[in-house]
């Protein structure tokens, strides 16, 4: 009993019945919403999270590909006449052989150094995007055609709380599938310690650039779904501040825990919902929570809640 | 042939010459031993040899090739393996999965079929795991397998490493200090494990401070003082070179080498 309920299988079959059930219980519109730019997010952070919690490097510039994502399917199909799901694999491909061909070099970089290099990345995306003020409309975004699929205009928060749900679903049983791999394997030894890694013959350049390049996909996929559930696209998206939110998320759930990176996310997406109160202080509340987490909480909630029950049930 | 060979081999960290012109050869099943007080340039010798160091001089050949500028991973591609001095255990992973990363080289690593599980992938993970647990039972951790790799006393660690190093099947494996801070007990262990380890046709050398282990298992031994050969034989030899016993062995060395069992 006890080996199949440790099947991390449990977690992709948790997580697809929360997304058909939670709808029953959502009151309004709004909520379901606010839901569906959770999985939205999630998505980002979960790809993140197998960077930075399971293969230990870190990004400070992942809104970066969120921000190529999300352009891509609104300059693709105004300018350049690709049908929006072309375009958001398009986008996808694009940020990934970005962060092949930018990993490489600076995924050599460790700690703090890297840190700053994919700050820099980032910072360099979101420029581009809002000095290309012909085609990205520059400051002022522009608007993101409706997805069209087979005919059938895709909109309204229900249809994307289905799309992003379902996407999300799928995203985690990919990555559990992946931490359950030799590849996973190789990315938590890489975190723990490169030298063993590398003498027991994993190539540890190459898997650190395997994870940077997932983690741009899924960033990208979330930068598409997001701008697409919007209608709008701007600068915003690819902000430094985003980047913040995604490590935010991702600390706060948990770095190295798959199911961390929805909490994370959930609860960023609706702290500020509850905090409107507070309005102009948003951002140094947030700032203050995130302290308190990482001096009390450091290895994030669901880690955190795991060993908790853990213990209470031992 | 000899399954290791080291020639001439030699690298200066800035003006310092850590070690200098060092040459020997190991056997295949061979236990063959490093010696040396402190600084004389054991650690940096293996670093060299299992490519983490770059060699300034000198030529490292491995069963016939010449790999003296590859990367580590491509050595344990090639058939070598270490462990560590100061342990460099994935301390977040269970003991089990530590040794499973040893099998890496030996498992299809094709990531599209990882992200979507295969049957294939499946399968091969159970391998890989039946493979990790009978070595972690050739080294007496069966019982902790499933334990995080953290939470285990620093002499079952140092086993740990060997069951992982083991895993990657090399034909020469490294041991940097296998013995260092264990009891007398554990130093036990760690002795027969080695032997059934070059038993089973695979070539061991190690750096040792623990003198009655070095005496009593290894075949031979090679005295390394100040970064340069100082001999190098069997363990009667080693111990009758006066030039040893006073470089290294000392006063109170020498007698507790003298009283060494064989």
């Amino acid at each position: 009993m006890r080996q199949i309920l440790k099947n991390p299988l449990w977690l992709v079959v948790g997580l697809a019945i929360i997304v058909v059930v939670l709808p029953l219980f959502l009151p309004s519109t709004y909520y379901v919403r606010v839901a569906a730019l959770v999985f939205i997010n999630a998505l980002a952070v979960l790809g993140l999270n197998l960077l930075m919690g399971f293969a230990g490097q870190v990004s400070l510039g992942h809104a970066g590909f969120f921000g190529i994502g999300a352009y891509a399917v609104a300059v693709g199909p105004t300018h350049l006449g690709i049908p929006t799901w072309a375009s958001l694999i398009c986008g996808t491909i694009l940020a990934a052989f970005i962060a092949f061909v930018v990993g490489r070099p600076i995924l050599k970089l460790r700690g703090y150094y890297l840190a700053v290099a994919t700050l820099g990345l980032g910072m360099l995306i979101a420029m581009i995007v809002s000095n290309e003020g012909a085609i990205t409309g520059g400051p002022n975004g522009m608007p993101v055609p409706r997805l069209v699929l087979f005919g059938w205009r895709v909109f309204g928060p229900m249809t994307w709380y289905w799309i992003s749900g379902l996407t999300l679903v799928i995203g985690v049983w990919v990555a559990v599938n992946l931490v359950e791999s030799s590849t996973g394997r190789a990315f938590r030894a890489i975190h723990d310690s490169e030298t063993a890694a590398r003498v027991l013959g994993v190539n540890v350049a190459r898997y650190k650039l395997t994870a940077f390049v997932l983690s741009a996909a899924y960033a990208s996929v979330a930068g598409s779904y997001f701008v697409l559930f919007d209608g709008f696209v701007t600068p915003d998206t690819s902000s430094f501040l985003r980047s913040i939110e995604f490590v935010v998320m991702a600390v706060l759930g948990g770095l190295g825990s798959i199911f961390g990176s929805i909490v994370g996310a959930a609860i960023l997406v609706l702290l500020p919902q509850v905090l409107t109160v507070f309005h102009d202080y948003e951002h140094i509340v947030l700032g203050a929570i995130m302290i308190v987490f990482l001096i009390f909480l450091p290895a994030g909630l669901v880690p955190a809640a795991a060993t908790f029950i853990r213990r209470r049930t031992a | 042939m000899s399954i290791l060979a080291v020639e001439d081999l030699g690298i200066a960290f800035g003006g310092l010459i850590a070690v200098d012109g060092v040459t020997f050869a190991v056997e295949q099943s061979e236990i063959f031993a490093v010696i040396g007080p402190n600084g004389a340039g054991k650690t940096t010798l293996f670093n060299m040899v299992s490519g983490l160091y770059v060699p300034n001089r000198g030529r490292i050949v491995l069963d016939g090739e010449d790999v003296t500028n590859l990367p580590p991973h491509e050595l344990a591609r090639r058939g070598l393996s270490r462990t560590f001095q100061n342990l460099q255990i994935f301390f977040r992973m269970s003991v089990i999965e530590n040794v499973m990363v040893g099998r890496h080289l030996h498992e299809k690593r094709n990531v599209l079929a990882h992200l979507f599980t295969l049957p294939s992938v499946h399968a091969q993970n159970m391998a890989t795991r039946a493979k990790a647990a009978e070595l972690l039972a050739l080294v007496g951790l069966a019982d902790l397998a499933e334990r995080p790799a953290g939470s285990l006393p620093y002499g079952a660690l140092r086993r740990l490493e060997i069951a992982r190093a083991l895993a990657t099947e090399p034909k020469v494996l490294l041991l940097d200090e296998p013995a260092a801070g264990c009891n007398p007990v554990e130093t036990e262990e760690i002795d027969s494990v080695i032997k059934r380890i070059a038993a089973q046709g695979i070539s061991v050398v190690l750096v040792e401070h623990d003198m009655r282990l070095v005496m009593r298992i290894s075949n031979r031994i090679h005295v390394l003082d100040r970064g340069r050969t100082l001999t190098e034989g069997t363990a009667r030899d080693v111990r009758a070179n006066p030039a040893v016993i006073a470089a290294y062995l000392g006063g109170l060395g020498s007698q507790e080498a003298t009283h060494a069992r064989n």
